[in-house]
């Protein structure tokens, strides 16, 4: 008998720290006066966030994140405003990049930069929810793009 | 205990086999069927003892074949209640069963302005097959609204379907609420105004006693891995006049009588819609399945399948957090059972449940409107079969505590 395929680690995919997020999300009350939107969905898994965003001398001033979905969809939208409040775009872009790449490599390192989101490098081994840990960051990038075209709304599909 | 479940299980060695240290609860039947040893058996012996290509090799193994493969046909026949074998085709699964009917029956009939009526409730292979076709041919979809339990709404249905409509194309048994639909009285009024009925039938024969001649049905689409059959083996059962009215679907060896540079004529029904080497082996081991459920009555199986379904719904319904969709009484529907837990998402339930042992399936299902209609981005799906039992159940509601417990956010308790 073929011995069955390893099994990834159930605690790893729910780490505390994502729960937590997932039952009392951070910023979640929208911006009433945003520079931009970004909304992201996935029609695969009906995950929803909506990123709104305020800006100032070139650094996201403020950002508030909501929407529906799975824990890790919002529990990443939760986490990843904690930390780049206060960012420029390239600042952001750089840590968008590193999650992303942590999201690939079930065996990396999580990198310093990253923080707390070390908690989602379990995700990576659960394939099936790795775009549901990135639809926020690519909806907030869809954002700053967004922004520096002059633009206040944008929509993107996973 | 409508039959024997123990000697029943016995027969399924993957039900032997635990899953992140607890025993396997397969409620995941709407999507596939586990599979009886007799099937696997039966593979094994095509690949053992007369593996041959069919229809044209003159030797004992392709005669062998043959006969076995045309054989199974004729069980297809005689368990739909098919007036003949001449009226089965064997497909990959239901999904191209119906890409047949929409290429070699409706491109040839449907004239812009036409109409083909579906359902709310149909899944995407019932649903995009004739967006294209309607795209080719300028004819217009319509859609069959529903009611707040899941039902068809008969009034709609008696105004929409009318002098336009060329074909009704509806599923027997919807894959997410379990809804059974009257098939008789849809082809009754279509067949009134001219029209032709496909019936998606991959929820209803695998679970319940279906005679297309007594429906009166012009297509009837299913899957043989939704009824404990191998995975790859679809049948379109249609009339015999009907079939030879169509055009070929897909070109190639097999499909012709004759073939010159110039122009090829067809063979005869069905072998005209089977062009190439067909999935021998699984065809043959359909029958297998086909023996099986034969034995223990398609009776049998839909009154287990609503002993079964209605102690899941009362099991369901005592936890407070759990909404469950579709008909109410249990009569009504399929085995098949879909809900919500709280506003957790089907996901993370999935993924608990299967922490459980217990396997569900969680998401749109492939029908991505109805959950538009209900009004949820997701569900997930308890399903059932013959194998399964109401203590099975006890792993499910626990799976659901744990995740409610999980994820149930304080505020929104009320904790």
């Amino acid at each position: 008998m073929p011995q069955p395929v390893p099994e990834p680690e159930f605690d790893e995919l729910y780490r505390e720290l994502i729960l937590d997020h997932y039952r009392s999300p951070r910023h979640h009350e929208p911006l009433s006066e945003p520079d931009v939107v970004a909304e992201g969905y996935n029609p695969l898994c009906g995950d929803e966030v909506e990123i709104r965003l305020t800006f100032s001398n070139g650094a996201v001033r403020d950002l508030s994140f909501h929407g529906r979905g799975c824990s890790i969809s919002q529990a990443s939208g939760s986490m990843l405003s904690d930390l780049v409040i206060g960012k420029n775009a390239d600042e952001i872009r750089t840590l968008s990049g590193l999650f992303t790449t942590m999201m690939r490599e079930p065996e990396g390192e999580s990198p310093e930069e990253l923080g707390d989101l070390e908690a989602f490098q379990g995700v990576a081994k659960f394939p099936a929810r790795v775009k549901c840990a990135t639809l926020a960051w690519h909806t907030l990038e869809d954002g700053l793009t967004q922004h520096e075209q002059g633009g206040h709304a944008v929509r993107r599909e996973e | 205990m409508t039959f024997d479940i123990q000697k029943i299980r016995a027969d399924f060695p993957i039900l032997k086999r635990e899953v992140h240290g607890r025993p396997l609860v397969y409620f995941d039947n709407a999507a596939t069927t586990q599979k009886p040893q007799s099937v696997i058996d039966a593979l094994v012996e095509y690949y053992s003892s007369y593996n041959a290509n069919i229809h044209r090799g003159i030797h004992a193994l392709a005669e062998e074949a043959t006969l076995r493969y045309e054989a199974t046909r004729q069980s297809v026949a005689d368990f739909i209640g098919a007036p003949s074998a001449d009226c089965i085709v064997f497909t990959r699964n239901t999904t191209e069963s119906i890409n047949l009917v929409a290429h070699s029956w409706g491109r040839k009939t449907l004239e812009p302005g036409d109409e083909i009526v579906i359902s709310a409730m149909e899944h995407h292979s019932d649903i995009v097959p004739w967006q294209l076709l309607a795209e080719t041919t300028g004819a217009v979809l319509r859609v069959l609204p529903i009611d707040g339990e899941g039902g068809l709404r008969w009034d709609e249905v008696e105004s929409l379907v009318g002098e336009k409509t060329k074909l009704v194309a509806v599923t027997q048994m919807s894959n997410v609420l379990g809804t059974i639909n009257p098939i008789a009285q849809i082809v009754k009024l279509a067949h009134s105004h001219g029209a032709r009925v496909l019936v998606d039938a991959a929820q209803s024969i695998p679970h319940m006693p279906v005679d297309v001649q007594e429906l009166e049905a012009d297509f009837v689409a299913f899957s043989a891995h939704k009824m404990l059959g191998p995975t790859g083996v679809g049948v379109l059962y249609a009339p015999q006049a009907l079939l030879e009215e169509m055009d070929p679907f897909l070109a190639g060896g097999e499909m012709i009588r004759r073939v010159s540079f110039e122009d090829s004529t067809w063979n005869d029904v069905p072998w005209k819609f089977e062009a190439g080497t067909p999935n021998i082996a699984d065809v043959c081991a359909f029958s297998a399945s086909l023996d099986y459920l034969a034995d223990l009555g398609m009776e049998n199986v839909r009154a287990h399948e609503i002993e079964m379904v209605a102690a899941a719904m009362r099991r369901l319904s005592e936890i407070e957090c759990v909404t469950i969709y579709g008909p109410k009484n249990p009569e009504d529907r399929g085995g098949v059972v879909a809900f919500n837990v709280d506003d957790i998402h089907p996901h993370d339930l999935g993924t608990v449940l299967d922490q459980h042992g217990v396997a569900i399936r969680a998401g749109h299902h492939c029908a991505q409107p109805l959950m538009g209609e209900l009004d949820v981005v997701a569900t997930a799906r308890a399903s059932f079969y013959i194998y399964n039992f109401e203590e099975e159940l006890d792993a499910l509601v626990e799976g659901i505590d744990a995740a409610a417990r999980m994820f149930r956010a304080p505020a929104r308790t009320g904790a």
